[in-house]
């Protein structure tokens, strides 16, 4: 069978809700190559418009500006159906009254294949996800992790070239969204496929994307690999939502110089007999594995210093002072908030 | 178990409201119509002999009750799938994000807040050979809108009855569904698009499952309401057209200015509980026939 090439490319893509007087743009002029085989992450906070521009790359949404590309061939107005895309839902989307074998073979059904032939897709897709012994069961007998698993099926027994993923894991507890994180990543190794996955976890971004593209206010504030957007955050936005606990913004004047802003992350401060930020300790949390020193200059600017673990931590009340290498700094514009090379 | 026989007590008196106008008003009349059913009386009703349950099966066995019957299960035949299917029809198109909509929704409901006695008078007049707009308007396709009439002939007045009873109902189905339909999750809805699902085959896999305890619901009521059909008969046929007698349905048999046993007590009270059993046999089977194929849970 001949592979379909699937890159994705978003070329100046706008989408605008409602129109005249009190129009809302939830995606603003976004660029984004996505390479074939990619997994690509759309992180940011909630209504930064990553799932608008999912829906749009599915065909749930029309693109009010730009050009949007599947392959070679731009899709802006083909509907869903011969984008050759997968979706799966926050809230997984199972049709309650069907089987988990009917649900699976749904999409096979709507194109046609035969009753004998879609059996055995759908059989096979619930093998490559652990459903075999669920076929006959209808998905309120399922457990959570299970349904989400039916919906993985449902997408790959389709073979699309792209899958668009929206939140799926965000239902499910701590432990099983670790296991399945892990599962998603093989799956993407197996499948030959492009993933396209909307999080607002940036756990869920650093540990399975290939690429991140961290969205805010309808933009993209930057697109990198995992390492890169965590050692090079391109904008202060970038630099505080990446990371936990997120990175200190030291204004003008602290370690940095007029007109920027100083960012440095908690496990780069070092503490010093006379360093440049002092303050005072407001709480130790003790993490195991580590310790965060949560303290406030004298003009109350708070900041957190990660530490190894130990005995002899200050305790709440006690002054201390912190100093950083100056390759551990990233500068913004004050103005901008963008970083400064 | 100590702890609900505890709360019993408290149980018996938050029930007890609901329990005294149930047994005022349903229970107590039930049981002395049932009473009232033994019996035979004289026109006077002083002179009164106790038949038993024999009345019963002579009322069952009459010709009268049979053709009331079949003239009712018609009904039903004609009323609930018309009811249904527009019922249906006008709820998908009205949960549409149309311009106006608002408009169609508040006319598709508004049946609903019509009584069955003014509903009936709309479509007497609608219907009246002489004056009648309907009948002015597609007589040339109907001849019988003009002669005899549609409420005049025999072969037409009880479609012409089930047409006033469908639109009088028309509302409350209308409302039921547009319920049922703003329950779906709307991703089921988008799963099936993108998954290539045609608009009949989203209707078909997603939308009437989804609607199966409203449809359930709606044809165990518009069943029962067509058995219980009174009101348009009286209004619109009076339970005629004579001598054939095509519109009178055992409530009509029960109630109506025309009927033979209309001043017989015991006879009249023996049909209405012979009625309430076959309402009850009919909300049963229905139940139990599509209570499997309904789907509750989301």
């Amino acid at each position: 069978m001949v592979r379909v090439v699937a890159t994705v490319r978003l070329v100046h893509v706008s989408k605008v809700f409602g129109e005249g007087a009190d129009p809302v743009t939830a995606v603003d002029d976004v660029s984004i190559d996505i390479a074939d085989h990619e997994f690509m992450i759309l992180l940011g906070p909630s209504g930064c418009g990553k799932s608008t521009l999912l829906r749009m790359v599915a065909g749930l949404e029309d693109v009010t500006s730009g050009d949007l590309f599947i392959g070679d061939r731009r899709v802006n107005d083909v509907p869903p159906k011969l984008r050759d895309v997968a979706m799966v839902f926050q809230n997984y989307a199972l049709y309650p009254h069907k089987t988990v074998q009917r649900n699976i073979e749904f999409p096979l059904k709507v194109r046609g294949v035969d009753k004998t032939a879609r059996a055995a897709e759908a059989t096979r897709a619930a093998e490559v996800l652990g459903l075999g012994d669920y076929l006959k069961r209808k998905p309120g007998q399922l457990s959570g992790g299970q349904r989400q698993r039916v919906a993985l099926a449902r997408a790959i027994v389709r073979k699309p070239a792209v899958f668009l993923m929206d939140e799926p894991l965000s239902n499910l507890d701590a432990k099983l969204r670790g296991d399945t994180r892990a599962e998603l990543v093989d799956l993407h190794r197996r499948l030959d496929s492009t993933f396209i996955y909307v999080t607002h976890d940036q756990v869920e971004a650093m540990t399975m994307g290939s690429r991140v593209a961290v969205m805010n206010k309808g933009r993209v504030e930057q697109v990198g690999t995992p390492r890169d957007v965590y050692d090079q955050p391109a904008s202060v936005f970038v630099a505080q939502f990446i990371g936990t606990p997120p990175m200190n913004m030291l204004p003008d004047g602290l370690l940095g110089r007029e007109g920027q802003v100083v960012g440095v992350r908690p496990e780069h401060l070092r503490p010093v007999a006379d360093g440049p930020l002092h303050g005072t300790v407001r709480q130790v949390e003790h993490l195991g594995h580590e310790a965060l020193l949560i303290a406030d200059n004298e003009s109350g600017l708070r900041f957190t210093a990660r530490t190894a673990p130990s005995h002899d931590l200050p305790l709440p009340g006690e002054a201390v002072s912190f100093d950083a290498d100056e390759r551990h700094l990233h500068r913004f514009d004050t103005a901008t908030g963008e970083r400064v090379r | 178990m100590r702890r609900r026989l505890r709360d019993v007590p408290m149980a018996l008196v938050m029930l007890l409201p609901s329990m005294v106008l149930l047994g005022l008003w349903t229970v107590y009349p039930l049981v002395r119509s049932i009473g009232y059913g033994h019996q035979t009386c004289d026109a006077v009703g002083e002179k009164c002999v106790d038949l038993g349950w024999d009345q019963y099966v002579h009322v069952f066995r009459s010709n009268q009750f049979q053709d009331a019957l079949v003239v009712s299960i018609k009904l039903g035949l004609m009323t609930v799938p018309a009811g249904l299917l527009l019922g249906i029809g006008l709820a998908v198109l009205a949960d549409k994000h149309l311009r106006g909509i608002g408009f169609f929704r508040t006319a598709f409901s508004s049946t609903v807040a019509t009584s069955v006695a003014v509903a009936s008078l709309v479509w007497l007049v609608l219907l009246q050979p002489e004056i009648g707009v309907l009948s002015d308007l597609f007589s040339g396709w109907i001849p019988k809108l003009k002669d005899p009439g549609l409420l005049r002939d025999p072969s037409t007045a009880l479609p012409a009855v089930a047409l006033s009873s469908v639109w009088a109902g028309l509302g409350f189905t209308f409302i039921v569904i547009t319920a049922g339909l703003q329950s779906v999750p709307r991703e089921l809805y988008e799963s099936a698009y993108v998954d290539g699902a045609s608009s009949w085959r989203r209707f078909t896999n997603v939308t009437l499952p989804m609607l199966t305890p409203q449809l359930l619901f709606v044809t165990i009521v518009l069943t029962t309401r067509a058995l219980q059909t009174y009101a348009e008969v009286a209004l619109l046929t009076d339970g005629g057209p004579e001598p054939e007698k095509s519109t009178t349905t055992i409530p009509y048999l029960i109630y109506g200015d025309n009927s033979f046993i209309q001043n017989n007590l015991g006879l009249k009270s023996a049909a209405a509980v012979l009625l309430f059993v076959l309402s009850l046999i009919f909300a049963i089977v229905q139940f139990r026939s599509f209570e499997r194929r309904v789907q509750y849970g989301r």
